[in-house]
């Protein structure tokens, strides 16, 4: 392609951007969006992005409850989320901008199809057709771009021998070809897609490919826009990126960990939304011998999990709340027998059934202690979405290295999210150190299962192994030959040593660093997981305006990294932003006895940068 | 597979070497016994070497079993044997696994977990211990036991219709359904060798007698007197033939299945129903003679043996030639390409 070089116009050079792609869940949003993000990430820019899509597969056509929406902010320098406001909202239909124009800046740019603004799509929008927004003054003060998409669309696709449907399906085409004009980008990467899409299906490959080309092209010929607007690439360290998404690096940093310890992975899970695309992506992998089992539930998927790590697998299985409810009875056993079993939790509005298409991080506490009994295990946490691979490969890593069941906590936020991502190379990933036990002679002293090393771990005999038969469950154990026994001295012991076990994994992970800011600024920032790039725009925002703060995130929740009590004794106000009611702030007030204060959001959405940094000045008032 | 699972060398094994070092605590005159014993005795047939073998178990008095076998073990949690074995049998198609499980294990709390085993059919054996009641928390009634049961937690009689194990099994498209019993060591034995062989789920209903909740459940088919009149055993390609002097047998009348007499002179053994293991449509039939033999005076006798076998692939098998395929298809493994994605850029 070249059509962007025969384009003459003047350029705006931007730092960054941010666009909210809006329109009914049947309009193609989340498609375009994805294919904005790659362009855009192939283009240089550094990204952040956040879906936001209903929690219906097909909600009713045109309403507020069907709107689908995908924003991505992307810059010439780092960025660290989705953006608190949009510079410019794509609006397919009435609803979508009702729902969505408050998400835009004072004099935004408004992009509507115009066909979606028709009596009905009003009525639908819940919108008296005589105060149709595009015709009252309530659009004053933005910059409105009013285009029939529809009927260009269906213009442009005369000729084709598709039905009427299938032709107005391509009307996203034509935005995304239009918005790449504006930014002037090249359509290379979309015409690939398209073409691997629609690979044997002639028709509706020159229908979308038709349509693209002529939203760049009315963009160019019909003036609506006078100038093209340029972000220039971002400055990244030096390497090799690539664009992911969270639930897929998740699934990759499983597969990475499985092929570093030169183990089988094993993935037992039940559908559910947001921790779906987990399963999909490691489905996608079985060349790499990767045993994707779907369960009748939730139970049994975590139970499969058990069974394998039994047989030596690297074991694994993913859901979100409810899911991660039905398997705490399970998560208990594995506590017992001390096997390794990597859980994610791909977090999701609760109680129950909840929002489960929106964020939140109210699942740490039921992490850390929904099991019956004292059961305690390592918990961690990732922070953005190229963070859940790093996480998922230690969330592995200290399961085999410490015979335990482990959580790995995400959330639709950034599980659905995307972002660049300098990926390692598979040579430079930790090592994994698997120890299992070799066959012994029958003649030996018994086998004793629950002999400890030095970091209290014990032994790991598979199935298969001659003379190291021996027999697990979830009844107390004697502490070495691992017999049932009700001793009570026995009993409290084996409780103690199961909790020093997982505090001594402290000694394992990394030491809780600043992520800005000094020990002796005025305010300290504490976060964990997902809220990270909120707070890091928040506190770099405040920074430059000579506001001293810092920003510190944990991702190892259970057990905190060693140094973090020396950190927080540095400072005097703790402010900790959660999207819960106030779950992390809980453990440390417990651990630290600190009078740490709480930012609570518990609206289904992440932080905006705003909304933490105006709750850092009220504190330094 | 972990660097451990050698080349072994096969030694001749005895019932002894299967037996663990834990006292057995099941109450004396448990049906249990008798089962663990003819397990430990069938092993050493299998030819399999022990640390091959593995016994999982839900929660009951039954599911005790594993502890009690010197081989390898798990002792899991209510209900949910056959989902842990699932996994492990997918990860392991190397190990003999054997799955203990009770009434309640099963049928009540793991009701899902077993029809789903059954319809995927890995190779495991399912040993059903059917006490009729609920041992381990003292007595309450069970999903088998009979309508009406007066148990703790019914005293008044119990007002569900129990389940037909091996009707639901079949109806799960089990691969190998038999029925055998504690005090039939002989039968026992035969019908665990049969189900080890069986490439597939093999599911054992095990009659157990529960001395002391369920007491003389089952024994209009043990007791000297009447056992024969009640039961009919199952062989292939043999007639359906029982009662005290084998003097009566069972026809097949259209889809009905009538009793008649051997000594009237309008019957000959030839006319009798022969039992054939692979017929579905017969062993449909076969699995409802299931009315209650202590006070049913037109009840069919209960047969015991192996209902009904087929051969199907077992999921393991399928999967394992998924993920060759897959290779033939996408390549070796290749971590390095994998991270990289399709598209990546240099800064
Ligand atoms: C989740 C859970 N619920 C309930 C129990 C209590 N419980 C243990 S065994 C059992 C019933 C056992 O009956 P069955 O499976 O027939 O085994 P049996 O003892 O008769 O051999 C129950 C209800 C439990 N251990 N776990
Ligand atoms: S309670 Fe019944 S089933 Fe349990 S051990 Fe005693 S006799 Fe056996
Ligand atoms: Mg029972």
């Amino acid at each position: 392609m070249t059509l962007e070089k025969e384009n003459t116009q003047v350029k705006n050079v931007l730092d960054k951007v941010t666009i909210l792609y809006a329109g009914d869940s049947g309009d193609g949003i989340q498609l375009i969006g994805n294919q904005f993000t790659n362009n855009t990430a192939l283009y240089g820019n550094d990204l952040s992005t956040f879906p936001d899509f209903p929690a219906e597969i097909r909600a009713p056509l045109g309403t507020l409850a069907g709107v689908s929406g995908f924003q991505i902010n992307f810059g010439n320098s780092s960025i660290f989320t989705p953006g608190d406001l949009c510079d410019v909202l794509v609006a397919m239909n009435a609803a979508s901008l009702k729902k969505n124009l408050s998400r835009l800046k004072k004099r935004g740019t408004i992009i509507v199809n115009t066909a979606g603004f028709d009596k009905k799509n009003l009525r639908l929008a819940g919108i008296d057709p005589a105060d149709n927004p595009l015709t009252n003054s309530s659009l004053e003060g933005f910059k409105v771009h009013e285009i029939d998409i529809t009927k260009m669309t269906r213009e442009n696709l005369k000729e084709s021998s598709l039905g009427s449907k299938e032709r107005d399906r391509c009307k996203n085409m034509f935005v995304l070809g239009f918005i790449y004009w504006i930014y002037n980008r090249s359509l290379d990467s979309t015409i690939d897609f398209l073409e691997r899409k629609f690979k044997g299906k002639q028709e509706v490959l020159q229908a979308n490919l038709k349509v693209l080309k002529s939203g760049y092209h009315f963009a160019d010929t019909s003036e609506t826009f006078s100038n093209r607007f340029e972000v220039k690439p971002a400055e990244m360290q030096p390497g090799k990126y690539r664009n992911i998404v969270g639930n897929q690096a998740t699934a990759l940093g499983l597969i990475a960990a499985a092929h570093r310890s030169d183990m089988n992975l094993f993935y037992g899970g039940y559908p559910i939304t947001p921790a779906s695309d987990i399963l999909h992506e490691l489905a996608k992998h079985k060349n790499f011998g990767i045993k994707t089992f779907q369960a009748e539930d939730e139970i049994a998927g975590v139970c499969s999990a058990i069974g394998a790590s039994f047989g030596g697998d690297l074991a694994t299985t993913a859901s979100s709340g409810p899911g991660i409810a039905l398997k705490g009875e399970a998560i208990g056993l594995a506590v017992m027998m001390e096997l390794p079993l990597v859980l994610v939790n791909v977090q999701r509005g609760g109680p129950s059934t909840g929002l489960p298409t929106k964020t939140e991080q109210s699942d740490l506490l039921q992490a850390m202690y929904g099991r019956n009994g004292e059961a305690p295990m390592p918990v961690i946490a990732a922070q953005s979405p190229s963070d859940c691979f790093e996480m998922a490969y230690e969330a592995c890593r200290i399961a085999i290295e410490h015979m335990t069941p482990v959580f790995l906590l995400t959330d639709g936020y950034i599980a659905n999210g995307a972002e660049p991502w300098k990926f390692p190379s598979a040579e430079a990933l930790k090592p994994i150190v698997l120890k299992v036990k070799d066959a012994r002679a029958e003649e030996d002293a018994p086998y004793l299962p629950y002999k400890r090393n030095e970091d209290l771990v014990r032994e790991w005999a598979v199935p298969g192994t001659a003379g190291a038969e021996h027999r697990l469950g979830g009844l107390e154990k004697d502490k070495e030959t691992g017999n049932v026994s009700y001793d009570p001295e026995n009993h409290q012991e084996m409780v103690k040593i199961r909790a020093a076990k997982v505090n001594r994994i402290a000694k394992h992970i990394p030491k809780q660093e600043l992520d800005s800011g000094t020990t002796s600024s005025k305010l300290l920032i504490l976060g964990w997981g997902s809220t990270y790039g909120s707070i890091k725009t928040a506190a770099k925002e405040l920074q430059s305006e000579g506001v001293d703060v810092a920003h510190a995130q944990i991702r190892y929740i259970h057990p905190f990294p060693e140094n973090l009590g020396e950190i927080l004794s540095n400072f005097d106000k703790v402010i900790i932003p959660e999207l819960n009611d106030g779950q992390l702030i809980k453990l440390i007030r417990d651990r630290y006895l600190i009078d740490a204060k709480g930012l609570n959001k518990i609206k289904g959405l992440p932080f905006r940068a705003q909304e933490i940094k105006e709750e850092v000045l009220n504190h330094l008032k | 597979m972990p660097e451990v699972l050698k080349e072994k060398e096969q030694k001749k094994l005895s019932a002894k070497d299967f037996a663990s070092d834990q006292d057995i605590r099941w109450c004396p005159g448990c049906g249990d016994y008798s089962i663990l014993k003819q397990v430990q005795s069938v092993m050493p047939e299998l030819g399999i070497p022990k640390e091959d073998i593995v016994f999982v178990s839900g929660i009951g008095c039954s599911s005790r079993f594993p502890y009690y076998m010197n081989t390898y073990g798990m002792h899991s949690i209510h209900g949910r044997a056959t989902a842990i074995a699932s996994g492990l049998k997918a990860s392991r198609p190397d190990l003999s696994v054997w799955i203990i499980t009770g009434d309640g294990d099963s049928l009540a709390i793991g009701g899902n977990h077993f029809i789903h085993l059954l319809r995927r059919n890995f190779n495991v054996n399912v040993l059903l211990f059917n006490n009729q009641i609920y041992g381990l928390t003292k007595g309450q009634y069970s999903p088998t036991s009979e309508l009406g049961k007066k148990t703790k937690s019914t005293p008044a009689g119990s007002l569900d219709h129990p389940f037909n194990p091996l009707a639901l099994s079949l109806g799960a498209d089990a691969t190998f359904i038999a029925r055998s019993i504690d005090r039939e060591p002989k039968h026992l034995k035969e019908i665990l060798l049969r189900a080890e062989r069986h490439q597939g789920t093999s599911l054992v209903e095990i009659y157990q007698n529960c001395n002391i909740f369920n007491d003389g459940a089952f024994s209009t088919f043990t007791d000297k007197t009447n056992k024969k009149e009640n039961s009919v055993y199952l062989e292939h390609g043999k007639p359906l033939v029982f009662g005290a002097e084998l003097d009566k047998g069972i026809i097949l009348d259209g889809f009905h299945a009538k009793i008649v007499s051997l000594k009237d002179d309008n019957v000959s053994i030839d006319d009798l129903w022969v039992h054939d293991e692979t017929d579905r449509n017969k062993a449909n039939i076969l699995v409802r003679f299931f009315e209650d033999n202590a006070t049913d005076a037109d009840a069919r006798p209960r047969p015991f043996g192996i209902f009904y076998q087929e051969e199907r692939g077992t999921y393991e098998d399928s999967l394992s030639q998924q993920l060759e395929q897959e290779v033939e298809l996408k390549g070796a493994p290749d971590l390095n390409k994998l991270l990289a994605g399709a598209n990546t850029w240099k800064k």
